[in-house]
């Protein structure tokens, strides 16, 4: 069980609902591969950065899991397939990188202590 | 003996290039990863036009620089950083 990083773009035409259910479809389907994620992050509507399908703002969101190996092959198809997809990145995290993303976790549950 | 000094005018100052020691600054901080996802910190690594600066500017080692170029390319590819960049990308 490796972990791994996936971020992908969504189109902004979506409305609110429809944009969380797609999120809610892959973490779906995450779960029923057995997969345990770790970290969800909403970034909501940014502007690219270069216009991506004549759109040129986009709706983030960051998956942090663990999962097999092979998982990663069927996890990509469906988020090709997904046309409401517009971008997506999944990267193998090594020992600095988790490191890394916990200690960026632990800094952001500290700020949002604070503001409460 | 100081007012010889004083006599000689130079036209234009002698300007000795200090050579500034470069030093990889991953090293030096202990930074072990660089993330592809905030723009601030990997825009430095940029000029205006959005491309990679060389090792021979910014100093780094050889390790920490194929970990840059990397991290700034996946960037790219999710459109956190142009492939051209126009030059008012620095007041971002």
């Amino acid at each position: 069980m490796n972990q791994y990083e996936a971020v992908f773009i969504i189109t902004p035409v979506l409305s609110e609902e429809q944009m969380k259910e797609t999120v809610n479809k892959f973490e779906q389907f995450m779960l029923d591969k057995g997969c345990e994620i770790i970290h969800q992050e909403n970034w909501g509507m940014r502007k690219l950065a270069y216009p991506i399908m004549k759109k040129s703002s986009g709706f983030y969101h960051v998956f942090e899991f663990k999962a097999e190996g092979q998982f990663i092959k069927e996890f990509e198809i469906q988020l090709k397939r997904d046309e409401r997809i517009i971008r997506f990145l999944t990267v193998a995290l090594d020992k600095h990188a988790i490191e890394y993303s916990k200690k960026r976790r632990e800094l952001k549950n500290n700020k949002n202590n604070e503001e409460k | 003996m100081a007012q010889t000094n004083s006599d000689i005018r130079y036209l234009t100052p002698i300007t000795v290039d200090v050579r500034k020691k470069k030093y990889c600054r991953f090293k030096k901080l202990g930074i072990k990863y660089i993330d592809y996802k905030d723009p601030q910190y990997l825009f430095r690594f940029v000029n205006d036009q959005g491309k990679i600066l060389p090792r021979r500017l910014t100093g780094t080692s050889s390790k920490y620089q194929k970990k840059v170029a990397q991290a700034i390319k996946r960037a790219r590819h999710i459109a956190i950083m142009p492939y051209i960049g126009d030059n008012l990308k620095e007041t971002k």
